[in-house]
């Protein structure tokens, strides 16, 4: 063990240039481990999960991942309290199916993209009270964006083409010759689109939170008027959040469609996802993007694993109360780790980082 | 110390989870079964699983499963929710299963793409995608013995038939209150031809996912005076809407449910108010039958029932109980031409789709003059089944009608015009049934 603190020690390592002072990962073993996850996230559940944990555990989380991410950038990073997380997920959705049946020659990336700037756009009309409106009342203006939405995508029959049940089919679609979306795409594509996606936008989410913007949100979040006295615009700076984060939402309602479900109602998108989105934010970290993967694992995995559990163990519980079981725990989990861990999951993290730093020593 | 336990704790979790995606049985047939024992939609979901259970333990009590091939299966509790299905789905095709009955409209959506990927038989025993009727675009869904089309056309036709004549709706205000839902909307395109053709005046009303708030809605109903309102609920929903419809004074007996929508869970609540209420069934409601002393005798005196005893005989645990039957006889039908032997997907499949389920048959099982007989052909997944109008009195349903046939002159080329745009929308083609044996 006494080897680990060698290995984790950042002593040495000089930053000679702006460059390499600014960088994401300043830290050489930083560096390493990540890269190594990443890779190793492409790379060894195309070959080793099983369909179930690629289709049931691993692409759900990567969608959720995404969707806390953007609602990280909001509500972690800029400070606006938002329940309209479905909402603008279900815009992604309904966008992308409509682009996709409209223009089926279109790549089913730009597909997602531009089912994301749509719900952008669609952020940016529901941002505008939060000019005017904070903290629980704004929460309240975005839930109303949630239930207009909803409303609006199981009133109109052209967003659903018509279809006489109001549900979206996600088609097939190929990227590089390989079909990525729709029945008859491998598990193994759909994670690794789910993933590469997830990849960019973290990326860009972690590069936008260190730059001007992100300085400029959690200035907003700390003190607005403080915030407003050194230059920061908040009319600009509040709308950017809604539109950037709509947009996660958006790529992530659209995949969570076009990668996991395969079909769709209304309900898939409904009041439930706001919460469990705002779940993930709150125990994976405010204002973190690692938080976000953290939070989104939390949540999709745990009641897999409690519901998987008594199984495995032999132990054959009637399902209602297996159920209300999982539900009990999981709710004692986020609590206890609430408790413990005000600052979520990420926090944990970090706190694990500092001390492996010192470590052995006490300080 | 921790983020120790953390990993710990994953990793345990891991270990424990892994082996169990991988075992198959043998001499077994297995069913996978999504259920709802849980949540706002339990009151409909917990009566069908027991039904549906007890079916199949039956078999396996009496005569030691389908011809000596043992039924297998294993709940997995869904919440009625699409997403947890897709997961318990996933989680229960590790165990290789022949078919799948979803028991959620937007569910069975969400499976029917999957079910020639990975060759496994969706059942929708009257619910799911009406258009998958047709069963050259899509052999692998089966809907039968009758889809929400039909029953809303039966259902028309059985208040023309309290009018004195279908032409006698011409005028008559009808409502449909539906869950806002892919299921809800099911029977609203068949409803609104309907209207064209008799010239009867609709209105929608939708009610939203769970269904516990419905005053607006039912404030719209005094408003329009219905003559009559039909009604497709699931669900605490029905509940809700029942006594809503007996606490505004609308008359019960012109308020009829579809085959979701009636059963003892949702007219107690209501007491006395709910005498009245009708409801569409394709299967007689009650115990009486032969089948139901079989399942005391065999099941519950053995106790290894799953529910009470004195829930038997409810309309949703008898549709639970015909649910497991289509299922087992599809599996004995295919058993005739590939053996008595665990069979896999695909044979099944050709089991259900030349299920030919007579009187005779019937009488066999214990349930004659309890459902009807049903045919599946190549073309026809649905059969299009007759319907029954049953009534509760405040103390049991009471079937009132005979057995009302669909207009299948509508709703046969409405099906294959949808059937050609779902089909289109997943990229399939028709196969040729004079090409199927």
């Amino acid at each position: 063990m006494g080897r680990l603190a060698v290995i984790y020690r950042e002593a040495g390592q000089f930053k000679a240039t702006y460059a390499r002072d600014q960088a994401i990962f300043p830290i050489v073993q930083d560096r390493v481990f990540v890269t190594t996850a990443v890779v190793a996230a492409f790379v060894v559940p195309p070959l080793a999960a099983s369909e179930y944990w690629l289709q049931a555990v691993l692409i759900p989380f990567l969608i959720y991942a995404l969707a806390a991410i953007g609602l990280n950038l909001l509500t972690g990073y800029a400070g606006q309290l938002s329940l309209g997380t479905g909402g603008f997920m279900a815009v992604g959705a309904y966008s992308a199916f409509k682009l996709a049946t409209a223009f089926p020659q279109l790549n089913v990336i730009v597909v997602f993209v531009l089912s994301g700037v749509v719900a952008a756009a669609v952020g940016l009309l529901f941002g505008i009270p939060s000019l005017r409106i904070k903290g629980f009342y704004l929460a309240v203006a975005t839930l109303a964006s949630q239930f207009f939405l909803i409303w609006l995508f199981n009133k109109v029959a052209w967003f659903t083409n018509y279809a006489s049940s109001g549900t979206i089919t996600a088609p097939d679609r190929a990227l590089f010759g390989a079909l990525i979306t729709g029945p008859n795409s491998t598990p193994s594509a759909r994670y690794l689109t789910a993933l590469g996606l997830v990849a960019v936008f973290a990326l860009v989410a972690k590069n936008l939170v260190r730059g001007r913007v992100g300085r400029s949100w959690m200035a907003i979040r700390d003190r607005d008027i403080a915030a407003e006295i050194i230059g920061v615009r908040p009319l600009r700076t509040k709308l950017l959040a809604f539109g950037i984060s709509s947009f996660y939402c958006g790529v992530a309602g659209a995949e969570l469609v076009f990668l996991y479900l395969g079909s769709a109602e209304t309900l898939a998108f409904d009041i439930g996802i706001s919460f469990l989105v705002l779940f993930m934010v709150i125990i994976g970290g405010r204002g973190s993007i690692l938080g976000s993967f953290l939070g989104a694992a939390f949540i999709v995995l745990v009641p897999i694993v409690l519901s998987n559990a008594p199984h495995a163990v032999g132990l054959r519980l009637p399902v209602a109360l297996q159920k209300q079981i999982e539900l009990m725990v999981f709710g004692g989990l986020i609590l206890l780790f609430l408790i413990v861990e005000p600052h979520g999951l990420a926090r944990l993290w970090q706190i694990t980082k500092e001390k492996l730093r010192l470590w052995p020593f006490p300080h | 110390m921790t983020m120790r336990t953390v990993s710990i704790a994953v990793l345990a979790a891991l270990a424990i989870t892994a082996p169990m995606l991988a075992a198959a049985q043998p001499k077994e047939v297995f069913i996978p079964l999504l259920v709802y024992r849980t949540g706002p939609y339990a009151p409909s979901g917990i009566p069908i699983a027991d039904g549906f259970v007890d079916y199949f333990a039956l078999l396996n009590e009496r005569d030691g499963g389908i011809n000596g091939v043992r039924v297998a299966w294993e709940e997995c509790e869904t919440q009625y929710d699409n997403k947890a299905g897709v997961e318990c789905y996933e989680r229960l095709k590790g165990k290789s299963p022949v078919l799948v009955n979803p028991y959620s409209t937007a569910i069975t959506y969400s499976l029917i793409p999957k079910a020639p990927v990975d060759r496994v038989v969706v059942f929708s025993m009257g619910y799911g995608m009406s258009a998958a009727s047709d069963g050259r675009w899509f052999p692998w869904v089966f809907n039968f013995p009758t889809n929400y089309w039909s029953q809303a056309s039966a259902v028309i036709r059985y208040v023309g038939q309290q009018e004195g004549g279908v032409e006698k709706l011409k005028g008559k205000k009808i409502a449909h209150i539906f869950h806002n839902s892919a299921y809800g909307k099911e029977a609203n395109p068949t409803l609104e031809e309907l209207a064209k053709k008799y010239q009867f005046e609709l209105t929608l009303l939708a009610v939203d996912h769970p269904g516990q708030e419905q005053k607006a809605t039912w404030l719209q109903v005094r408003r329009l005076n219905p003559d009559w309102i039909f009604m497709s609920g699931w669900g605490v929903m029905n509940q809700v809407a029942i006594k809503e419809a007996s606490s505004v004074g609308f008359k019960m007996d012109h308020l009829i449910g579809n085959w979701w929508s009636a059963n003892d869970s949702d007219v107690v609540p209501a007491g006395d108010g709910a005498k009245g209420y009708k409801g569409a069934t394709f299967h007689a409601p009650g115990s009486a039958f032969k089948v139901h002393a079989e399942i005391l005798k065999h099941v519950y005196d053995k106790g290894k029932g799953t529910g009470r005893k004195e829930d038997m005989g409810a309309p949703l645990y008898n549709r639970g109980v015909v649910n497991a039957m289509l299922s087992a006889e599809a599996i004995r039908t295919a058993m005739t031409k590939f053996g008595n032997k665990p069979l896999t997907g695909e044979q099944v499949r050709w089991g259900f789709e030349n299920l030919n389920l007579t009187e005779q048959r019937l009488e066999q099982v214990g349930m004659k003059g309890f459902t009807h007989p049903v045919r599946v052909t190549c073309e026809d997944h649905e059969g299009s089944g007759p319907v029954l109008i049953q009534q509760w009195d405040g103390k049991k349903w009471n079937v009132v009608s005979d057995w009302i046939a669909p207009m299948r002159d509508v709703v046969r080329p409405k099906i294959e015009t949808a059937a050609v745009d779902e089909a289109k929308k997943l990229g399939y083609t028709m196969r040729d049934c004079a090409k199927e044996k």
